[in-house]
């Protein structure tokens, strides 16, 4: 394994999009930087700016006007990245399902790397799929 | 033979490998800081490394908008400047005799080129948050630039000199700067000018990594981001240093001296941090009329008192 992907075990930066999500697992995602969990621990950190990311953690089931920015988003992301479908609804749409302006999941679109269930997940399961998505690289 | 050894000094000691060694140490110290502030454990003490190493293996984009000279030659420039500060200093306080006239009023000048590197960047990025913050960085310059050059002012008037080496030699016989009304004074404003020039809050107008995601740093990704932290690493390093020499007697490396030395540049990265953490982002008319109003009115107030002799 080479030093910069041994350095990016130990510095994933996390850019976050929601592409029509209820808000709820934002609210857990910033649950993960509080006192109690604190992912800085392990030099997680949110970012800005898609350029600055190393994983691209999506929320939502993806609706019709979503497609094209996600698109966007993860083409303008500096490769290596790895993408993390998270909640019910990046996984498999949840009860989004059979909207008429769904158009997901999001895995039909772009390359998923790891799945995070849950509605909203609970904060010690998002660390456990950032500690699986590590060890693919 | 000589400029074989200007140029070792320049790029290993106490130039680019030690600078940037202890400015991401320094970083360091300002986010364990900031999580303990907030009651968190915050990240190990190589993390800034491991951040650095990392990005030097990612991709590099150049956006399609971009002028990519100006887009990628940025950031060099300003490292090679930040680079620069750091040596002047560093030699000028092991060894006094290293100072050359007027050596004050170089540094000054070195020390806005990271500024204004940062704001061709951005400006060169082709994003318009990119522009915005490279406009908001150069108010933010012309800013804290004035009270900056007036408290640097107030020691030069008491000591009569623009060289480092009489100010360090007033400063080792007549006591710091500190001791005296005008050199506290003095010493405040350049805190808070510091605190504009590294973009902390609640001056990280240009960056504001909540409002305009990152401002100039938006586009850069990999080695030319990696680069862009470097720089902001030892401009860190460079602004206490510069503030200690200029107020609080400077550093050495002699003997026991070494251990108030070390103490002297934590106190001041941590009244940094501090300020850091308790403050909000002010907006940029905030900002240039805090820097042109009190803060022009304080140091202007101490270089008066320094030509009285107080």
């Amino acid at each position: 394994m080479s030093l910069s992907l041994k350095a990016l075990k130990k510095s994933p930066w996390v850019f976050h999009v929601n592409t029509g999500a209820c808000n709820n697992c934002d609210i857990e995602i910033l649950d993960c930087l509080t006192p109690r969990f604190d992912v800085e621990r392990f030099g997680v950190v949110l970012v800005g700016s898609i350029r600055h990311a190393d994983v691209l953690l999506i929320s939502g089931p993806l609706t019709q006007n979503c497609l094209p920015r996600l698109r966007r988003v993860y083409d303008a992301a500096p490769k290596p990245i790895k993408v993390v479908a998270f909640g019910a609804c990046g996984c498999r749409c949840g009860i989004f399902r059979d909207a008429y302006n769904t158009v997901g999941p999001i895995d039909k679109y772009i390359p998923v790397d790891a799945y995070i269930p849950g509605c909203p997940p609970k904060p010690e399961t998002i660390i456990s799929g950032i500690v699986k998505v590590l060890n693919t690289l | 033979m000589q400029a074989v050894m200007y140029i070792l000094k320049y790029l290993v000691f106490p130039g680019f490998v030690f600078s940037a060694a202890v400015g991401l140490l320094t970083t360091w110290v300002d986010r364990k800081v900031t999580a303990r502030v907030q009651y968190r454990v915050g990240p190990p003490w190589y993390q800034p490394f491991a951040d650095t190493v990392k990005l030097f293996g990612k991709e590099v984009i150049v956006p399609a908008g971009a002028r990519w000279t100006g887009f990628l030659l940025m950031p060099v420039v300003g490292l090679a400047a930040a680079t620069l500060a750091s040596t002047i200093l560093w030699l000028v306080n092991l060894n006094p005799a290293t100072s050359f006239v007027g050596d004050t009023i170089v540094t000054l000048y070195i020390m806005t080129i990271p500024a204004i590197a940062l704001i061709i960047g951005g400006s060169a990025s082709g994003n318009p948050l990119g522009a915005l913050g490279a406009s908001r960085e150069m108010k933010l310059l012309f800013a804290y630039e004035l009270p900056l050059v007036i408290a640097v002012l107030t020691t030069i008037v008491k000591v009569g000199s623009f060289s480092f080496e009489k100010i360090l030699v007033y400063q080792e016989y007549n006591g710091a700067m500190l001791g005296s009304v005008s050199g506290v004074i003095a010493f405040i404003v350049a805190i808070l000018c510091a605190q504009a020039k590294l973009g902390f809050v609640p001056f990280d107008i240009a960056e504001a990594e909540t409002e305009i995601a990152g401002g100039t740093h938006i586009e850069y990704s990999g080695a030319p981001l990696a680069i862009v932290r470097l720089n902001t690493a030892i401009m860190y390093l460079v602004m206490p240093l510069f503030i200690i020499t200029m107020f609080w007697g400077g550093v050495t490396f002699v003997g026991w001296r070494i251990l108030t030395s070390i103490l002297k540049y934590v106190a001041i990265v941590v009244i940094m941090v501090l300020i850091k953490n308790t403050n909000p982002r002010v907006r940029i008319d905030h900002a240039v009329r805090f820097f042109w109003g009190p803060m022009f009115a304080l140091s202007a107030v101490a270089m008066i008192l320094a030509a009285l002799g107080y």
